[in-house]
C-alpha cells in the first residue's frame, strides 16, 4: 500500500537508497533501507576498509524522510498547500544540519524515523533520525527540501 | 504599529537568515531580500513562518508570493495586523 509511492521515486538502482516504508502519514514516516556490499562508493571509501560515507547516510535519511514523505504530501493533496508535481518536478535538498553517532558497514539494514515540522509554500522540514537493527542510533538531524519546478494548483 | 517600527521588528526576523549581518544596517523598504540581503529562497518560507509568530498572524499562498521586497513584506504584516484586529 505505502510502496506504490516508491514508484514515483525519481532514483534509479545506484542512487534509490529506499527498501520499504514501514509507516506513513501526513506528519512523519518511518522507512528502510539496506546497505549492499557491491556498492560503488565502498571500493573506494575506504580501501580495503569499507565504510559507509557520511553523505550517504545523508542521502538515505533525505531520500526516505524528505522525499517520500514529501511526494506523498504532494499527491495525497490538501489543496491548502497549492503545490501540486508536474512531469519536470525533482527534489532539491535545501539544507541539513546533522550529527552521526555510529558507523554503518556494508549489508547493514538501517531504518529512518522523520517527523514533520511544517510543509509550506512547497517546503518540508523534518526531524530526521537514523537507527541501526539494535535500536541504536546512528545519525540525527533537521533536513529541509523543496520540489523544485512544483506547479501551482 | 507603523511602518518603521515594523521595519526595525523584521530585522530581528531577517537577522537570523542573513550571513553578512552588517548588510541589515543598510535595509531600506527597497531592499531585495535575495539579490541585497543575499538569504537563501529556501530561507524565504522560514522567515514568512518566522513572521506569522512575531506578529500573530497567518500569511496565506498569494501574500506570500509578493514578499520579496522588504516594502512588500510590511505592506503584507500590516494588512494581516489589520484584519486580524
Amino acid at each position: 500500500m505505502y510502496n506504490d509511492i516508491l514508484n514515483l521515486l525519481p532514483y534509479k538502482s545506484s542512487f534509490r537508497f529506499v527498501d520499504a516504508i514501514l509507516f506513513l502519514d501526513d506528519d512523519g514516516i518511518k522507512g528502510e533501507y539496506t546497505l549492499k556490499a557491491d556498492s560503488f562508493f565502498y571500493e573506494d571509501h575506504f580501501i580495503g576498509n569499507p565504510v559507509t560515507p557520511g553523505v550517504i547516510i545523508t542521502e538515505i535519511m533525505a531520500q526516505i524522510g524528505l522525499v517520500v514523505l514529501g511526494i506523498h504530501l504532494i499527491v495525497s493533496g490538501k489543496k491548502e498547500e497549492e503545490i501540486i508535481m508536474d512531469v519536470d518536478s525533482f527534489p532539491l535538498l535545501t539544507s541539513t544540519d546533522v550529527s552521526f553517532f555510529k558507523m554503518v558497514l556494508p549489508g547493514e539494514k538501517v531504518t529512518v524515523i522523520s517527523k514533520k515540522q511544517y510543509f509550506r509554500f512547497g517546503k518540508l522540514k523534518c526531524l530526521v533520525e537514523m537507527y541501526d537493527e539494535a535500536s541504536e542510533l546512528i545519525a540525527k538531524g533537521i533536513f529541509s527540501g523543496i520540489i523544485k519546478n512544483a506547479i501551482k494548483g | 504599529m507603523d511602518r518603521k517600527t515594523i521595519l526595525s521588528e523584521l530585522k530581528k526576523v531577517l537577522a537570523p537568515y542573513t550571513e553578512n549581518k552588517e548588510l541589515l544596517n543598510g535595509i531600506t523598504e527597497e531592499t531585495d531580500l535575495i539579490k541585497d540581503l543575499k538569504i537563501n529562497s529556501a530561507n524565504l518560507v522560514d522567515i514568512i513562518i518566522d513572521a506569522e509568530s512575531a506578529y500573530n498572524i497567518e500569511i496565506d499562498f498569494d501574500s506570500a508570493e509578493k514578499m520579496y521586497l522588504v516594502g512588500n513584506c510590511i505592506d503584507v504584516i500590516m494588512d494581516k495586523m489589520n484584519q486580524s484586529a
